[in-house]
């Protein structure tokens, strides 16, 4: 499994290079183009101008650009979700004059990160019924809580994981812009900040019209670890117990070098 | 300038976590302490999730210890005898530690458990402290002279498997010294800290050892227990930030030599009493934070459990 990401994630590092030049709206437009000249059935073609968000040690966040074509008039909805998984949510109760985390909810399928962007506000272009099955919009975002509560407090709980994620910086607290520029072309930036968790990334891009999703694209977007820092994550990961004893080790070597070079101070 | 600090998975200022280094590295050179419980709050303060926080402390205190061993080891301060008896203690105290704080984690608690970990011990020590320096500054415009005895016998004494320590001239139960040390590894693994602040203390009132030698002893066995912790912890909750540990160690070190010298103008009893005060302040803040009711009640963990 991990393996196979990280060739992935390196692919990705040369398709980035190679296309650093063209990275600029106007070469992606015009990639978008070509593609969509020869896929011309697809009603809405887009793409990213980059497909790998490398955390270097320096990274403090990045911004993606999404881009794209649409074949006529419509509304463009665009997703981004991170990979999906399990999250506690704990309650803090009173107890004893102290508060303490006391009733917890698990969701089994949380979006480590999710964002929406769309040219106008949702409720303008498309119904309840659609958004929940596409799962546009935080209040439609299936969760999975495991266990049976009154739907009352599960909302509560619910709501307090979005308020978290939210704080995070890693849920969307508005919608996104998604811009036109003329009847076909669109775009909008994605901002990723500088907390955003690795993994597999899901961008979606929808066409709506009259109400109904007409056409769906969905490009992967790789956030990855790179160099020294991806280095140490997978040696803490993968070899705990040698990553402890390096961690000694540097550690009585930088402490007996700070007190041999202090030592006439 | 940002960092990306790869365990703990969030980005920090360089200069603000030297700088958090320099300052405690500070404090601990010119008090003669470990500084870890003023560091662990510190990471908590700006964002570091508790349990790394503790993990990184013990791996940055290895280093810590290591160098301050190093000043008394040539003064010839260092009972290593006894040093190793109460090592054999600390090394227990630490696999329960680890294992109580995996089980903390697991359950949800190991914040709370920390922080009131903090406020029990920092509380009732620094209280301590503050009651005795004050009396001393007292008794220094007074003196009186009277003379205590130079041996107390208590109860703890009469335990069985007693040792000679010819370092540190002391006849007693080898339990006692095994028993301090035990305490000392557990703080380690749950507090992330070295344990100085009590170890020190019950090495003089409950082994009756001289003071000289206390601080370099206590030291040596912890250079050990961290390294256990540290060790434990990055196997069992990989909790251990390299980066983080490096950034600290840098400006700990810097810190502590200016520290040091800072420290010698001060007389004992005011240094001691600037201690206290600063530990029951954290130990208050700490408190505080425990009662006041939390902007958010609801927390989320993303961590497997």
């Amino acid at each position: 499994m991990r393996p196979s990401r990280k060739d992935h994630s390196r692919k990705a590092v040369w398709a980035v290079r190679i296309g650093g030049g063209l990275a600029g709206l106007a070469g992606g437009v015009a990639i978008a183009a070509m593609v969509a000249g020869t896929v011309w059935a697809q009603q809405l073609v887009a793409d990213l101008s980059s497909h790998l968000i490398a955390i270097t040690t320096g990274f403090t966040g990045t911004e993606v650009v999404l881009f794209g074509t649409t074949d006529g008039a419509g509304d463009v909805a665009i997703v981004v979700t991170g990979p999906r998984g399990p999250v506690t949510v704990r309650r803090k109760e009173r107890i004893a004059g102290i508060w303490l985390n006391a009733r917890s909810v698990r969701f089994e399928q949380v979006p480590s990160f999710y964002m929406v962007a769309t040219n106008r506000p949702l409720d303008q272009f498309v119904t309840k019924p659609v958004l929940e099955r596409h799962q546009i919009g935080l209040p439609n975002l299936q969760l999975g809580p495991r266990e049976q509560l009154a739907p009352e407090q599960l909302a509560l709980f619910r709501s307090a994981l979005i308020r978290n994620k939210q704080r995070a910086g890693l849920y969307g607290i508005t919608l996104g812009q998604v811009s036109f520029l003329g009847e076909r072309l669109f775009r909008t930036n994605i901002f990723f900040p500088a907390n955003v968790p690795t993994g597999l990334y899901n961008v979606e891009a929808m066409l709506i019209r009259e109400g109904e999703v007409v056409s769906a694209q969905t490009t992967p977007l790789v956030v990855s670890k790179v160099g020294f820092s991806a280095e140490v994550f997978d040696f803490a990961r993968n070899q705990p117990v040698f990553y402890g004893v390096a961690a000694v080790i540097g550690a009585i070597a930088a402490g007996w070098l700070a007190g041999a070079a202090f030592r006439r101070v | 300038m940002q960092v990306y600090l790869p365990i703990a998975e969030m980005s920090v200022n360089a200069l603000l976590v030297l700088g958090m280094g320099g300052l405690v590295g500070f404090l601990s050179g010119m008090f003669g302490v470990g500084g870890g419980f003023l560091m662990t709050p510190l990471l908590i303060f700006i964002g570091v999730p508790p349990a790394v926080a503790v993990g990184t402390q013990a791996n940055q205190l290895v280093a810590a210890s290591v160098s301050g061993v190093l000043a008394h080891w040539r003064r010839g301060n260092v009972d290593v005898k006894l040093g190793i008896v109460m090592l054999l203690g600390g090394m227990v105290g630490t696999v329960v530690g680890v294992w109580i704080f995996a089980l903390l984690q697991r359950i949800g608690q190991i914040d709370v458990a920390i922080t009131l970990a903090y406020v029990f011990f920092l509380g009732t020590i620094g209280a301590m402290m503050l009651v005795e320096s004050s009396r001393a500054l007292i008794r220094r415009r007074a003196p009186t002279a009277k003379r205590g005895k130079l041996h107390r016998h208590i109860w703890l004494h009469g335990l069985p498997l007693k040792m000679r320590f010819q370092r540190s001239k002391l006849y007693i139960s080898a339990l006692l010294p095994a028993g301090i040390g035990a305490v000392g590894g557990m703080l380690v693994a749950i507090m992330g800290i070295g344990g100085g602040f009590l170890l020190v203390p019950a090495m003089i009132y409950l082994l009756n050892m001289p003071t000289g030698l206390v601080a370099g002893t206590s030291l040596f066995q912890i250079i050990f227990t961290t390294a256990m912790a540290t060790l434990l912890q990055a196997a069992t909750n990989q909790t251990v930030d390299a980066m983080l540990a490096l950034l600290l160690l840098v400006g700990g070190v810097i810190g502590a030599q200016f520290g040091t010298k800072a420290g010698g103008k001060l007389r004992g009893e005011q240094a001691r009493l600037l201690l206290a005060a600063l530990v029951v302040a954290v130990a208050l803040k700490l408190a505080v934070d425990l009662v006041v009711e939390p902007d958010d009640l609801f927390t989320i963990s993303t961590r497997i459990s």
